[in-house]
């Protein structure tokens, strides 16, 4: 091998090659295969089955009996359903819109920058549990955050945000805003800094205000990040059962249980493996009907394809 | 679509930087800024708004029982001597710091040498390797749960850290791999070529030439598996029962979950999940905007 190399080293190597890169991706591919497509494919399959650990005297094939019974006859589908996407698009819009602000407003030159980024990126890196953590602690009707408002005369004692039905909505989104904001507030940043200092040069030069600057330059410049930011967290949110599953457990009374939530009850707690099969790859299907559509609709890449 | 996506590096460019400093001096935006005040108001409220939860963990965390002080001040310990001894919280930090490092470690080494293949080589299969990489960020982790818990009944590896690693590792191998081969797209080959050219084997070429240049980028992907790995919950709670088997989250979420909840105590375990990560973001926080913002696209 030495004196191969010797003689022709970059064509030796070239030649070689041929086989290398296949060892080089296999176990990453092998993982994925063994942990990911495998269970998707086994999801498939027991979605048109009838398989529930407590009753296996029913175990069978089902055909499409588990899917009619969504769309038909599961009123707590559609009402989880309703209730994931509300939540994601009331996250994602007020995430953007707080990230955006706060990105414009540390991409300035001014002292404390390097500081101020670090803090108030810092939530970004903290787990749903814990965000539950905190925010337990701050509504906690006792000793949190109200008690001390209603000291000042703001609301009233004793008055729990979590388990009243017209405020558990609110202090969700706003335990999770909490965390949320940072992922956008770092990647638009990032894109940011990728625009030429010279095209605001110039517009001010032209009399454009600053307003317009950001509405013509800025705002355009970030819309691939815009897209796939936003179109990536939705997934997450939409997936992501941390956050709900602690701070509320989906009450009170089923009203924040999200869909993954609700598949998560259904095949763990309930142990019914085949409806929550066909659970799964219908919010899969939703969920990858939707991105496509929203890459399509929004053009993403669109200036350079 | 997604291929075109693939192809052109509409998801690369923010992981390959090079010319980072430049990139930043360019940047700053308007050339006239605006007011100060238009700057620290804003941001002086949102900061509060930021700060204001950790302090109150802070503060509920050294508080003694019964007091309504809103200074940390007379501070004890007794929170932290409960959750840590009683409540199992320094085995917790135990097994989370074993799945932290193992997730570390096998997700850098899996991710490098594929993202060294999708980077340096054209070969059959390329762009649908890349398309299953990007799809399976639609696979929710939470729905894949059922299934996983069979696969790993039948390894018998129900109740072994085992079972959290390879599931955090799988689920944090897509977007480590696009990133790494971002990072390594940067490295020009010319200089491998060289090595290659002065007897160097492809191995120890990328040993001497590739890795050294690469550290940004695997303090990135590294740091970014060990975080995730240390606040994931879900895998943990479901895969480990065993009490002294199981993970920090786990055990707040026990905490969180009594009947009558020990503020004091249940303040003092977030602090303890709370510091391995702020170490973490303190080192990292700077590549954050930079090279790590591809990665931080997971969330």
């Amino acid at each position: 091998m030495a004196i191969a190399v010797a003689k022709h080293p970059v064509e030796n190597r070239r030649r070689r090659t041929r086989r290398l890169p296949y060892l080089l991706i296999a176990p990453a591919a092998l993982l994925m295969l063994a942990f990911i497509a495998y269970p998707m494919i086994s999801v498939l399959y027991y979605s048109l089955q009838d398989y529930n650990v407590t009753k296996p005297w029913r175990n069978g094939f089902a055909g499409m009996s588990n899917f009619t019974r969504i769309f038909t006859d599961d009123p707590q589908f559609w009402h989880s359903l309703n209730f994931s996407v509300r939540w994601v698009v009331v996250e994602i819009a007020l995430q953007l819109l707080i990230g955006l602000a706060l990105a414009l407003l540390v991409n300035q030159t001014f002292v404390g920058r390097g500081l101020s980024r670090a803090l108030v990126f810092s939530p970004w890196a903290v787990s749903g549990v814990l965000t539950t953590t905190i925010w337990m602690l701050l509504y906690n009707p006792s000793t949190g955050m109200t008690r001390y408002l209603a000291d000042a005369g703001i609301g009233s004692y004793g008055h729990s945000l979590l388990s009243d039905p017209h405020t558990v909505f609110w202090a969700a989104v706003l335990a999770e805003l909490w965390r949320g904001v940072p992922f956008f507030a770092i990647l638009l940043l990032a894109d940011l800094q990728s625009i030429p200092g010279d095209l605001y040069e110039a517009a001010s030069v032209d009399g454009a205000g600053r307003l317009r600057q950001l509405f013509h330059i800025t705002l355009p410049h970030l819309k691939d990040a815009i897209v796939l930011s936003t179109l990536l967290r939705a997934v997450w949110e939409f997936n992501n059962v941390d956050l709900l599953y602690t701070l509320t457990g989906g009450g009170p009374a089923g009203q924040t249980t999200t869909l993954p939530l609700y598949v998560a009850n259904t095949g763990l707690d309930g142990h019914d493996f085949g409806y929550a099969s066909a659970l799964t790859t219908v919010a899969f299907v939703i969920l990858l009907f939707f991105s496509v559509l929203y890459l399509r609709l929004s053009k993403f890449g669109g200036d350079r394809a | 679509m997604t291929a075109a996506l693939v192809e052109e590096g509409a998801l690369v460019p923010v992981a390959a930087v090079p010319g980072t400093r430049r990139g930043r001096r360019r940047g700053r935006g308007p050339a006239d800024g605006p007011p100060r005040w238009q700057i620290y108001l804003p941001l002086g409220l949102y900061l509060l708004f930021t700060l204001v939860p950790f302090y109150w963990m802070l503060l509920f965390a050294v508080r003694p029982d019964g007091s309504t002080s809103l200074v940390p001040w007379p501070a004890t310990g007794a929170h932290f001597d409960k959750v840590w001894n009683d409540r199992s919280f320094g085995t917790f930090f135990q097994n989370s710091m074993l799945v932290g490092v193992a997730t570390l470690i096998l997700t850098t080494v899996v991710a490098l040498s594929g993202g060294y293949a999708l980077a340096r080589f054209r070969f059959k299969g390329r762009t649908a390797f890349l398309i299953a990489l990007l799809c399976s960020q639609f696979v929710p982790g939470a729905l894949m749960l059922v299934p996983l818990f069979q696969i790993f009944r039948h390894l018998q590896l129900i109740n072994s850290l085992w079972s959290v690693v390879i599931s955090e590792t799988v689920f944090q191998l897509p977007l480590s791999v696009i990133l790494l081969s971002g990072f390594i797209r940067g490295i020009p080959e010319a200089l491998e070529e060289a090595a290659w050219v002065d007897g160097c084997t492809r191995l120890r070429a990328f040993f001497a030439v590739v890795l050294p240049m690469l550290r940004p980028g695997l303090v990135a992907v590294g740091s970014f598996a060990f975080v995730h790995s240390w606040n994931h919950f879900l895998f943990a709670l479901m895969f480990l029962s065993e009490q002294d088997k199981q993970t920090i989250p786990v055990g707040l979420n026990t905490l969180i979950g009594a009947d009558s909840v020990d503020l004091g105590a249940l303040a003092a375990g977030g602090v303890i999940a709370a510091v391995p990560v702020v170490i973490v973001f303190a080192f990292i926080q700077k590549w954050l905007i930079t090279g790590f913002s591809a990665g931080a696209v997971k969330g």
